[in-house]
């Protein structure tokens, strides 16, 4: 069983939602990426989500795009991903880990490639922000034959008809974007969010997390109450631009932040 | 028969030329794409609508532009006749409004009362505004940081339009990044915004729309040839950074197999130095980009390669997908022209015909410096002028080491 759907399983029987972070590779400087991990699950991450850098990242923001600029200053690609993700599994054999990014860089290295690397490092999912499913006739089954989940986005504009073709080709969990936008926008409207998300548990089994505006405990249980997980990215990578100069305090920052969402979020009732 | 026949029947349901082309968007932009191609389907074959652009065209832009024969020029190079498709002369001086026309009818019809736009040159941005002044929409114009230093002129011209222009500060600060930019924006402000994309690139349905709204150039041209020297063209030529110019004049001959075209990058400091915008000519890899598979100026690990141009207009790692398509197929040769030989082409055909082209027009009279000599005296190359060149006055008056 893949370690995302082995992750859900066992959130699922614990009544628990999934806390899902977001931080870019080798931001600020490659060498802190696999120890920020580790810190990330000690502060409750049960899915890490890691961000390749791309030089035109479109659907994001500015903290974000940011955060790429300062990665790609170290010319942090692809192989450099896949050392760091084999490195973390040497000390972390069960946390789930997704490639979040743009085709381009993947492309470049030939899809099949790309796809036994990521096996072969131990990453779980690929997430390909500007891959909609209508694209991905090619490359769903390159990485479905090595165990590899992909991830689909759906969005507060998607139709019905399109939810369920999502639906159909998406794997490991469905990631509703909360808001239209970019990465680390605004704040979300929970009520909202609950709205979409109906729907969408007739289409599917998948577990349903929900990204985009979640930027602090509060935020985090309101959307948890409602979804199976919560996804958060800009307010993890604020903090390490805040401290992209000391870079041996940033763990420590990205705990306390993770660690009052998780704390929030097993203060919910049992699911 | 042709044997390109195949080729006007593109792109496909999906949006695809051959592997190029596509729709690679974040899902929230799919809907907007897939409205706004039934709105263009539907309107496409409306002939209310088709009645509305053609007056636009006739009356407002002052269609059709003239074939002229230049004929001083085509002495001294000494080999076949080069006629000029004066896209100069249309209103704001660029082959972009026909299509920004089109666009702004579809907001229209669509009830979005903004438009937003990203612009190298300035040439889309202006069109832009412009379309938007006339309608009464609200106007946004993303434009890299450094093509707001590099073309003050038109940055005034958009905002005495009323249109708000938006440096981009992120990556390059050049036209790939306004794109990023107004895409951002395009997916923030979805429900009320229509995107006016300025060429054959972006998600489909937009390079098909683009294409078929700057088509009226070759229809023009063809039957302006046949008017003129009694036959099609034996060669177009056309510069190409994005390239709506060039498929607005190459889409009605691609079955005319006589017709031999040619499509002309940036070639800014030589395509083998690295330092260009020509990704078809220096055969780059694939890559997706802005929405589409196209080939494009990549490194190794896919990070999207700075470029270099003495044309804002050209500066771009991409081309549209339906080139990519033709350059695979032979359609169309795809070379490049160095900032020199542009620079030469931009004062030779000012000073022998008085006519000051743009300086991203230039390139393809870079190439018609070198195609006809070859040819005889009773062959005929048709170049898109697609530009006049006030514009770029600053650039090459700094080149020549004056500041105004």
């Amino acid at each position: 069983m893949n370690r995302i759907d082995k992750r859900f399983a066992e959130l699922k029987a614990e009544g628990r939602r999934a806390l899902i972070p977001y931080i870019t590779a080798g931001d600020p400087a490659p060498q802190y990426t696999v120890g920020y991990l580790h810190a990330l699950v000690e502060a409750g991450a049960d899915v890490l989500e890691l961000g390749v850098p791309f030089s035109d990242p479109m659907a994001d923001g500015p903290v974000i795009q940011k955060a790429c600029e300062r990665a790609l200053r170290h010319h942090v690609r692809l192989t450099h991903l896949f050392e760091m993700v084999r490195e973390f599994r040497q000390a972390d054999g069960d946390t789930p880990v997704v490639l979040m990014g743009y085709l381009n860089p993947i492309e470049r290295i030939g899809l099949e490639a790309f796809a036994d690397q990521a096996a072969a490092a131990g990453i779980d999912g690929v997430l390909t922000v500007d891959m909609p499913p209508e694209e991905a006739d090619e490359f769903g089954p390159i990485l479905k034959a090595r165990g590899l989940a992909s991830i689909f986005l759906v969005a507060p504009t998607t139709s019905r008809e399109r939810a369920a073709t999502i639906c159909a080709h998406g794997e490991g969990y469905l990631y509703y974007v909360a808001l239209k936008g970019v990465t680390g926008a605004a704040t979300l409207n929970a009520d909202d969010v609950a709205e979409h998300l109906a729907p969408l548990r007739e289409l599917t089994e998948l577990p349903l997390c929900v990204g985009f505006g979640i930027r602090d405990g509060a935020s985090a249980a309101e959307v948890g109450k409602v979804a199976d997980g919560v996804i958060v990215g800009s307010a993890l990578v604020s903090r390490i631009a805040d401290n992209a100069e000391r870079p041996e305090a940033i763990a420590a920052e990205l705990k306390a932040v993770l660690g009052e969402m998780r704390q929030a979020l097993d203060a919910l009732p049992a699911r | 028969m042709s044997k390109f026949s195949d080729l006007t029947r593109l792109p496909d349901a999906r949006g695809h030329f051959g592997p190029y082309g596509g729709r690679f968007v974040s899902e929230t932009l799919s809907f907007a794409l897939d409205d706004l191609e039934k709105t263009y389907l539907r309107l496409r074959d409306d002939p209310d609508f088709q009645a509305e652009f053609d007056y636009d065209l006739a009356h407002y832009v002052g269609r059709p532009s003239p074939l002229y024969h230049a004929e001083r020029w085509s002495q001294q190079l000494g080999g076949a006749q080069v006629w000029l498709k004066r896209e100069d002369l249309n209103h704001t001086g660029a082959h972009k409004v026909n299509n920004t026309i089109g666009q702004a009818l579809l907001a229209k019809m669509s009830g979005k009362p903004r438009v937003i736009a990203e612009t190298g040159a300035g040439q889309h941005g202006v069109a832009t505004a412009t379309v938007a002044a006339r309608l009464g929409l609200a106007c946004e114009v993303y434009m890299g940081a450094e093509d707001v230093e590099r073309q003050k002129l038109n940055v005034y011209r958009m905002r005495l339009l009323g249109a708000k222009v938006i440096p981009v500060e992120s990556g390059t600060r050049t036209l790939k990044d306004a794109m990023n930019e107004a895409l951002r924006d395009w997916v923030t402000n979805v429900d009320d915004t229509f995107y006016i994309i300025g060429t054959v690139a972006g998600p489909h349905p937009y390079p098909m729309l683009v294409r078929d709204f700057n088509a009226v150039v070759g229809r023009e041209a063809r039957r302006q040839s046949l008017e003129e020297f009694g036959r099609l063209p034996d060669a177009l030529i056309a510069c190409v950074g994005g390239g709506s110019n060039a498929m607005g004049l190459f889409y009605p001959f691609v079955e005319d197999d006589e017709v031999a075209m040619y499509g002309v990058e940036a070639g800014g400091d030589g395509v083998d130095t690295g330092r260009h915008a020509a990704p078809l000519a220096s055969n780059a890899p694939r890559g997706v980009l802005h929405g589409n598979r196209t080939y494009l100026m990549s490194d190794e690990g896919g990070q999207v390669s700075d470029t270099h141009s003495i044309s804002a207009g050209l500066d771009y790692p991409g081309v549209g997908p339906e080139h990519a398509l033709w350059k695979d197929v032979g359609r169309v040769q795809y070379v490049a022209a160095n900032d020199d030989a542009v620079l030469e082409a931009f004062r030779e055909l000012t000073r022998v015909e008085g006519i000051m082209p743009a300086l991203e027009s230039a390139h393809a009279l870079a190439h018609a410096k070198v195609l006809a000599p070859t040819m005889r005296p009773d062959q005929h190359i048709v170049v898109n002028l697609s530009g006049r060149g006030d514009k770029d006055i600053m650039t090459v008056a700094k080149i020549d080491g004056l500041e105004f």
